[in-house]
């Protein structure tokens, strides 16, 4: 039942974003309709071209750095900056014109007309800016980002566009450097947005409003409110039902609360979490996380622990002295990951040798060869 | 009162109780072990980096490598996993197949534990009886799949392609012809004074260790605990079937050999069963031609041969997987062995081992 709504929500999901698509493109195609020299369009395209290339490649690099800097409001922060920008880059065109026409026609009073005609449009078009985005906000909670990446993206190349544009009247290299610097700024934009969808998963995975509750809904509360209670308030960053995953009911820990809710897991007599199915880390670049699959028997209940570490120096507490078959999963972790476990009994390269550089499962891993 | 001295032993990585490149660093004083250290790896093939660069159909041949013994299983946890996440419809047909193909992978490999245990600790003959009818089993899927031992069978969404002819036929013959074998083993071995001295009461752990290392399969099961995931947590079609899940309470290498032997039976009456209920339609579901998982993750286990095979996959919504995660049950069957093998005469060794039923293929990843 619940399967075949998550389906039809999810159909229904991919129809509004191809329309929104659809939508962007005839937008496009309008806009572009409106100056139909041919001359002007391939020249924005190039100028697109190069602004996307450049902004995948920066976006790629500051990413990290965005993210570090603006880890929450980051998005909105990021709208409002495109949103002033946009409104600046009106003004600065509307004086432009204004000043132009203002050789061709001295009369002042016209001008002011056109000024003013000039500014309500301006507005008018913000306003519905703003109220299709929040629209669009209500619709598709889960979208959004997309969608956001995606006007972002698309303001960008409109942006740098309509500076071609105008870098074809004037042919100025300020112009030019100008463009630069906006295709850049947006794609700040971008890689702030890309970052916090990546980081966002999990939430956005959660703020997914579901039809019917999971079936483990209530063993989850179960768990939690039995975590909170004796383990203590701040023990768990999240808690949520991975659908993905078979509904297994999922907690994040914290670093430091990390091995007292295991524990509490363990030995709890109503948990009672014997079993270890699973332990093993992934590098998610941003950070490091441990994944730890538990059963217990008494609530005929499989629960998922996670916990996030910093990637740089990823250590946490070792579980064997509650499950002993944490013991070689850990050592594979600290084998391919590098993670340490402290107070291990003993941590060692498990599969690869003793004298191995480097740990293979990070990302960022460049294979050594003593020979090359 | 004799004196004696500590001497440290190798056995391995090239030994032939280890079915495969195990080395096992033994202190022993005379011939008790008083300590004992495996060595693994040296079959690891970097599986799980390998997978982040492929997409996830390329990376079905690398689970036949897994566990040699039981690539079927392997193929279906990788398989599981994708449908778990994408939320696929398995037609029936497929389903039923991939039961009947893992079902005889199960037996398969029961035989071939059998066959080499039994040839470890001193017998030859009941090795070319398992060999004869485990090979029976490698023709049928040869005939299935195309290949004898990495068979690559198992799609996301289904099955490479539906059964040749006649097959269901042979596999329905198979079945009563193997329990007459089975009866026999159990006249030729498990009534055998010899082989019940051997493994008796030999290598014994509780049910508390057993969960406390982890353990799964018929070594958590020989020791009381009721708990195979087709049942308890029911996967495919498994649902359909009525079967009993063999469980012993002694926990020591003779209750394993029970387990596995039953397990056995157990095996040929799902087969039995999915023959009569094999129906006629498509064998693989609507998949589009590159597999993109949605974004997120998941964790799916299955019950192998060996225990619980587990496939976590972490997905960015690409047709590669972000992260490739295989629970490996020999992997995690092997830990308790140093624990075992403290205290124990050194004639006991392979049949504590042994009885653990390892693929060193898996072990390493």
């Amino acid at each position: 039942m619940s399967e075949k709504q998550d389906l039809a929500q999810q159909k229904k999901e991919a129809a509004a974003k191809a329309k929104a698509t659809a939508l962007a493109r005839k937008h496009a195609k309008e806009e572009a309709k409106e100056k139909p020299e041919g001359e002007l369009n391939l020249l924005k395209q190039k100028a697109a071209a190069a602004a996307k290339a450049k902004a995948v490649a920066l976006a790629r690099k500051k990413a990290k750095e965005e993210a570090v800097e603006k880890p929450e409001g980051g998005l909105d922060l990021a709208k409002q900056k495109a949103a002033a920008a946009a409104k600046a880059k009106a003004a600065a065109l509307a004086r432009k014109k204004a000043k132009e026409e203002a050789v061709e026609k001295p009369e002042g009073g016209l001008d002011l007309a056109k000024q003013k005609a000039a500014a309500a449009a301006k507005a008018k078009a913000a306003a519905l800016a703003r109220k299709k985005a929040q629209e669009e906000a209500v619709e598709k909670p889960e979208g959004e980002l997309d969608l956001a990446k995606q006007k972002a993206a698309a303001a960008a190349k409109a942006k740098v566009a309509a500076l071609a544009r105008k870098q074809e009247s004037s042919d100025n290299d300020d112009d030019l450097e100008k463009a630069k610097a906006k295709a850049i700024a947006a794609a700040k934009v971008k890689a702030a947005a890309v970052a916090k969808a990546r980081n966002s998963v999990m939430e956005s995975k959660e703020d997914q409003i579901p039809d019917e509750p999971s079936p483990n809904q209530a063993k989850l509360d179960q768990i939690v409110h039995a975590i909170e209670r004796n383990v203590g308030q701040e023990a768990l960053i999240d808690h949520y039902i991975n659908r993905l995953s078979k509904d297994v009911p999922t907690i994040v820990a914290n670093p430091d609360t990390y091995f007292s809710i295991a524990k509490f897991l363990r030995y709890d007599e109503q948990l009672n979490f014997s079993y270890l199915s699973e332990l093993h880390g992934t590098d998610f670049e941003t950070h490091m996380e441990i994944y730890v699959h538990l059963h217990s028997f008494n609530m005929n209940q499989s629960v998922a622990l996670k916990v996030k570490l910093d990637r740089d120096s990823p250590a946490i507490p070792s579980l064997v002295p509650l499950w002993s078959g944490a013991n070689w999963p850990e050592c594979e972790a600290y084998d391919l990951l590098g993670i340490h476990f402290h107070e291990h009994p003993d941590l060692k390269r498990i599969l690869l040798g003793d004298d191995w550089k480097g740990y293979p499962l990070r990302k960022d891993y460049q294979p050594y060869d003593v020979e090359v | 009162m004799l004196r004696t001295e500590e001497m440290l032993l190798n056995v391995g990585p090239q030994h032939p109780s280890t079915h495969g490149v195990f080395r096992l660093v033994i202190k022993i004083d005379g011939e008790i072990i008083k300590e004992a250290t495996p060595v693994i790896g040296y079959l690891h093939r970097g599986t799980e980096k390998l997978a982040e660069n492929l997409q996830y159909t390329q990376i079905i041949p690398y689970t036949d490598r897994l566990d040699y013994l039981a690539a079927m299983t392997n193929n279906y946890v990788l398989c599981h996993a994708v449908e778990t996440m994408m939320e696929m419809e398995i037609p029936d047909r497929a389903e039923y197949l991939r039961v009947i193909a893992m079902e005889l992978g199960r037996v398969a490999s029961h035989l071939v534990w059998w066959g080499t245990y039994l040839l470890d600790i001193g017998a030859t003959s009941p090795f070319l009886y398992a060999f004869r009818e485990r090979e029976m089993i490698v023709n049928l899927l040869t005939e299935l799949s195309g290949a004898r031992l990495t068979f690559n069978y198992m799609r996301v969404g289904g099955v490479k392609w539906d059964a040749p002819e006649d097959w269901i036929e042979k596999v329905a013959e198979f079945v009563p012809y193997m329990r007459e074998q089975l009866a026999g083993y159990h006249e030729l071995v498990t009534g055998n004074e010899i082989f019940v001295n051997r493994v008796k009461g030999v290598g014994t752990y509780t049910k508390e260790e057993a969960l406390q290392y982890s353990l799964s399969g018929a070594n958590l099961r020989c020791t009381g605990v009721n708990w195979d995931l087709r049942k308890n947590e029911p996967y495919s079609i498994y649902d359909r079937f009525n079967f009993d899940v063999p469980t012993r309470t002694e926990g020591d290498a003779f209750s394993r050999y029970h387990c596995r032997m039953e397990e056995i039976e157990e095996s040929l009456k799902i087969l039995e069963q999915a023959v009569e209920q094999f129906p006629e339609g498509p064998v693989l579901a609507k998949v589009p031609k590159i597999i993109k998982v949605p974004k997120g993750e998941a964790f799916v286990r299955i019950e192998s041969p060996r225990g619980e095979i587990g496939c976590y996959i972490a997905s960015e919504g690409k047709k590669e997987p972000y992260r490739l995660k295989f629970r490996r049950p020999s992997f995690y069957n092997l830990q308790i062995l140093p624990k075992l093998l403290e205290g124990e005469n050194m004639s006991n060794l392979i049949t504590i081992l042994g009885a653990i039923d390892i693929v060193l293929g898996e072990v390493d990843g």
